[in-house]
């Protein structure tokens, strides 16, 4: 039972981590229809940022800052010098044009930083939770994360399903044509979409960057899980991303635990095929009906 | 007419430029190339990238010196991203059109693997494999291919030897990396540890990102010995995970997990005490591990010292830890390995002297080299980590990778020389 | 009937004239140019197959270097346990990986988009870990993988044949047969239903096709031609291994399919070239540069990431799509009544077999950047009758 527990608290705990990138992609594809590979190079580089700033001394939460003001920078230059000219080009030549970015800022972050991961301070104790004289795998510092995670859902709720901005968003990545008609500046939504998508993005770094160290490669693996997660749960949704993280991260966990540690990536890749084989596109899939 | 004779003297004169004495591909009057394939990038770049630096950091410092036997070394590293299918490509090319005099410390088991049977059908010296595989020591099968780390099967007896005497009775646990670095640790580690006393056997997957599962299953057998092994992330990984369930068993990690200076540089933020800089993470004090080579942080040791100087030197800005020693060793056994072949070194006289001469160097233990072995290094001794240094316990250990006994080994390990160059043979 | 046999002989002597010019190729390089031949003669195959699924059936796979992975341990399995001839060996790499395709496709064939994106990265990610599985690492190898003995050339070749022209050769009539099927393929009936599918599924199904089974047997073929390109590595490689069939295999694939062209049997041939050749000069331009560690380290990668984004921005349409713009503003440029006697005659894209005739573009249309390229459009011999019928449905 011990071991059970456990193993669901460590699934959750990995679960928000692969939950925040997929809230990132989720916010990108909701944004402008583009699945973009450069979220990792782009959390990456960010974390190295923020890493700078407490390897210089300076404290928590200003490399947090410096690590969500820099993600906004990133994001809103990346759209306007590579992505705008490919914006309504064949969509694929878009995914080639982010896989390029994430090569690039890779390499730039080995040529700045070096290859030797560094450690990343978290923002409480990671010591566990005590309950019922065991140790538990949850730490105050766990539930910061899922904290965050779980407020980034909801803002991004709020953002999409309330706000005049959300709407204009949606519709400037839907129908840019009769959006423009409508009078929405479609291009500065595209370029506000990948600044608020590369921010959720660089939060999302600093969450994971304890438990993965911070190095060129070190969020590879994160980024391949927090896709499959936000494909789990539906691209269109925050809450499908969420949810996704956690299922995938539970998932995970028990095919470590109680099957074999050989099996994980496989365990990825069978959880994904199940839900889709079910739901095409997702658990949180809008009803869509095709009319002919 | 005359342009022929003209294209005859100038192919003439390039002819016996190259030569000057030694017809070995890769060797002129005045350099010896030499090739490594190495992951520059890729999922094993964290922390190996740095070998490569530090043996070329090492050669030109030699070149500055003198070089060997007047020759410089011209070290062509180059990446492989730990591709197997690139390190192919990546070794015929440095064969092939680079036309290296021999390859040194290519890296990794899954990678070299791949190109061990093309070095030696080509008859290139393949010396100083990075890599711990007993899969080097096959004189008769590949004559060029020569180990030079000691292996990971010699390693688990040492430390099953030394978990069997100085933890008798007590529960252990093996927390191992899937491959044939964990799994031959783990061959040696049950030839001494009695097969009951091991409570939880537990194995990662390189490139995992979680290993709480593993953790806890092992806190929750209560082992109070857990060996390791695993790459430093993983050993760090593990460390956190304990901390998180404040499981404090004793740690045994194998020398590849166990580099004080990269273990704090993964641990340091979570270990911080008052924000005062600690000379070494609390989290790593009392490990115990293995080494063959001095430890990066002994500043006492002459080894250390010239490592140092020559880090300090050429390659200031990559942190000075464990890889920059062992690249730093590799590429002094190499030296030496060259000045024993001779004046005009062949390919032939390079294996040869290695086979024949025996080797001193700035390992604690002797090489295995001759005609019958071509093993590296023999054992390893027991060490203590406090504050940033590995401090040794008792003596210098050395066996075989079968079922031979474990020996002490009571020479003292060599000076380093006060040029930093190998005494020329 | 006529058009088609004609379409036959000219894919006939395209084989032919490539063969010969492979032959003289790999007969004056040295043997290390001869293996990167050989490297990107298989790529070119899993290009190839790539291409005609995403370009011409319109589905995205980001995972065909699992594809490649089930090819090469076929390979690698059969020759080491019963011996079969190479012949013998690459046949059954293709054929066990196109038995792969067919679960794939099936999964595949009712997702899309970025679904269809997330499903096959989990394949290239998930797949290639099954080697590391403790109850099949004995057959597998583990981590390490399988050495694979490398082929002998033939004793007629004579004693002193260096391996690598050997390699070269299998690898290339490998490519070259792979091509001449698949433009055999996509230029007849099934490329046309493939297009079809592609433009307008519903209009296609209401037309009598069935698209999901017109998709699968799209991932089928093309998986055929990335086991194909397995077995090859395999071959030329000597070896089968989870660390040779990265995540990055497959990503470099998709990139080769785009910046070739999409949908184009010759953009393969260029996206091939690309991934060989640029890393190679970019690491030596990098080992020769002088730079400090950590820079030329990363300075083949900068350039790899560089290459792509410069060459998605400059070629939207590919390299092959870039090249006939150039080709055909070159030929706007003469006079008129020079323009019929440039090669190609007319417009470019639109072949002189052409026979679909009245929705075709014309020539400024078509030498315009074509928001969405007609799938292989990009060779000659395709325009017809094949891009017409998916055009006709749409409109």
């Amino acid at each position: 039972m011990v071991r059970f527990v456990n193993l669901t608290l460590a699934g959750i705990t990995q679960g928000a981590v692969f939950a925040a990138v997929a809230l990132a992609l989720v916010l990108i594809w909701r944004a402008t229809r583009v699945v973009n590979f450069a979220q990792g190079g782009m959390l990456m580089f960010t974390t190295f940022l923020a890493w700078t700033v407490v390897h210089d001394g300076g404290s928590y939460w200003l490399a947090l800052g410096v690590a969500l003001a820099s993600g906004l920078v990133i994001g809103a230059v990346a759209e306007r010098v590579l992505v705008r000219p490919v914006e309504g080009g064949p969509p694929l030549n878009a995914v080639i044009v982010t896989l390029g970015l994430y090569v690039l800022l890779q390499a730039a972050a080995g040529m700045i930083w070096g290859d030797t991961p560094h450690s990343y301070p978290p923002a409480f104790t990671i010591k566990g939770l005590t309950a019922g004289g065991t140790r538990l795998l949850l730490s105050p510092f766990d539930l910061f994360v899922i904290g965050a995670v779980a407020l980034v859902m909801a803002a991004l709720t709020v953002l999409f399903v309330r706000t005049g901005l959300g709407l204009k968003l949606r519709a400037a990545a839907f129908a840019p044509e009769i959006a423009r008609l409508q009078g929405v500046r479609v291009g500065r939504m595209l370029t506000l979409g990948w600044a608020l998508a590369a921010l959720v993005g660089s939060l999302a770094g600093v969450l994971i960057a304890p438990s993965v160290f911070v190095g060129p490669s070190q969020f590879d693996a994160m980024l391949v899980f927090g896709f499959t997660a936000a494909v789990i749960g539906g691209l269109d949704s925050p809450a499908g991303a969420v949810v996704g993280g956690l299922l995938l991260g539970c998932a995970l966990s028990y095919v470590s635990g109680y099957i074999s540690s050989d099996l994980v990536t496989f365990g990825a890749l069978a959880a994904l095929i199940a839900v889709l084989m079910v739901r095409p596109n997702g658990l949180f899939a809008a009803r869509t009906g095709r009319r002919v | 007419m005359t342009a022929a004779v003209l294209a005859a003297a100038a192919s003439g004169c390039g002819g016996s430029g190259d030569d000057s004495g030694s017809s070995a591909p890769g060797v002129t009057a005045t350099t010896v190339t030499i090739g490594s394939h190495q992951p520059l990038t890729g999922p094993a770049a964290p922390g190996y990238s740095a070998n490569s630096a530090a043996s070329k950091a090492f050669f030109d410092y030699v070149n500055a010196h003198g070089g060997v036997h007047g020759r410089k070394i011209v070290y062509k590293y180059v990446d492989d991203a730990y591709n197997p299918t690139q390190t192919v490509s990546v070794v015929q090319k440095l064969v092939l059109q680079d036309k290296v005099f021999a390859v040194f410390n290519g890296l990794g088991t899954p990678t070299h693997s791949k190109v061990v049977d093309y070095l030696n059908a080509q008859r290139v010296p393949d010396l100083f494999v990075a890599s711990g595989c007993g899969c080097w020591d096959e004189p008769k099968k590949h004559p060029q291919t020569f180990g030079w780390q000691v292996d990971y099967i010699r390693e688990g007896k040492i430390l099953g030897d030394h978990i069997q005497k100085t933890y008798p009775g007590k529960k252990v646990a093996y927390f191992y990396q899937n491959d044939d670095f964990g799994q031959d640790g783990v061959k040696g580690l049950d030839k001494y540890v009695p097969s009951g006393q091991v409570v939880s056997r537990q194995s990662y997957q390189p490139g995992a990102t979680d290993v709480s599962a593993q953790v806890q299953a092992i806190a929750q057998a209560k082992a109070d010995v857990v060996v390791l092994f695993s790459i430093p992330t993983y050993t760090a990984l593990f460390r956190l995970a304990a901390l998180k369930l404040d499981y404090k068993p004793t740690f045994v990690v194998s020398n590849v997990g166990s580099d004080p200076i990269t273990l704090d540089g993964l641990l340091e933020s979570f270990a911080k005490s008052g924000g005062t800089k600690l000379q070494g993470s609390p989290l790593i004090q009392g490990m115990v591990t293995d080494g063959y080579l001095s430890s990066p942080g002994d500043a006492s040791n002459s080894w250390i010292q010239l490592f140092r100087k020559i880090h300090d030197q050429y390659i200031p800005k990559l942190p000075f830890n464990g890889n920059i020693v062992y690249g730093m060793s590799a590429a002094y056994t190499f030296v030496q390995a060259l000045q024993n072949a001779g004046r005009n070194p062949t390919r032939k006289s390079l294996v040869d002297g290695l086979e024949k001469t025996k080797l001193t160097g700035p390992g604690l233990i002797p090489f295995a080299f001759s005609a019958q072995s071509h093993a590296g290094y023999t054992g390893a001794q027991i060490g203590v980590i406090k504050g940033d240094v590995v401090v040794p316990q008792g003596q210098p250990l050395t066996t075989d990778d079968g079922d031979g006994p474990i020996q002490p080994y009571t020479a003292p390990q060599p000076q380093a020389p006060a040029s930093g160059v190998p005494a020329g043979g | 009937m006529g058009a088609f046999r004609l379409t036959l002989v000219r894919h006939l002597a395209g084989a032919a004239a490539g063969l010969v010019a492979l032959y003289v190729l790999t007969t004056s390089v040295g043997p290390y140019r001869d293996l990167q031949i050989a490297q990107a003669a298989y790529l070119t195959c899993a290009v190839a197959g790539l291409t005609v699924l995403t370009g011409l059936g319109g589905q995205i796979s980001l995972g065909h270097g699992a594809f490649m992975a089930v090819g090469a341990y076929t390979a690698a399995l059969v020759s080491a346990h019963w011996g079969w001839p190479l012949a013998a060996m690459l046949a059954a790499a293709a054929v066990v990986t196109a038995l792969a395709g067919v679960l794939v496709g099936a999964v595949a064939a009712r997702l899309e988009g970025p679904y269809l994106a997330g499903a096959t990265l989990a394949f290239a990610v998930g797949l290639p870990g099954l080697a590391n599985y403790s109850h099949l690492t004995g057959l597998l190898g583990g981590q390490n993988g399988l050495t694979v003995t490398p082929p002998v050339p033939p004793a007629a070749l004579g004693e002193t044949f260096p391996l690598e022209r050997w390699q070269a050769w299998i690898a290339c009539a490998g490519a070259v047969i792979t091509l001449f099927l698949l433009a055999n393929l996509t230029g007849g009936r099934f490329g046309r239903t493939l297009r079809a599918g592609r433009d307008d599924e519903i209009a296609a199904a209401l037309c009598g096709l069935r698209v999901a089974r017109l998709r699968i047997a799209a991932t089928v073929v093309s998986a055929a031609c990335a086991g194909l390109a397995g077995g090859l590595l395999a071959v030329v490689a000597s070896l089968a291994a989870p660390g040779a069939f990265p995540l990055t295999l497959s990503l470099q694939l998709i990139a080769a399919v785009i910046i070739g062209g999409l949908g184009t049997l010759p953009g393969a041939v260029w996206g091939a070239l690309i991934l060989v050749f640029v890393p190679s000069w970019a690491s030596d331009a990098a080992s020769s540069s002088g730079l400090s560690h950590d820079v030329a380290s990363n300075l083949p990668l900068a350039i790899y990431g560089l290459v792509l984004i410069a060459v998605t921005l400059a070629f939207p349409r590919g390299l092959q799509g870039g090249l006939r713009d150039i080709g055909g503003a070159a030929r706007r440029r003469l006079p008129p009544s020079l323009r019929r006697f440039a090669p190609g005659g007319g417009a470019p894209g639109v072949p002189a077999t052409h026979r679909g005739g009245a929705d075709e573009p014309t020539t400024d249309q078509a030498s315009a950047p074509d928001p969405d390229p007609e799938g292989a459009g990009g060779r000659d011999d395709d325009g017809g009758g094949a891009g017409g019928r998916g055009e006709r449905l749409r409109r």
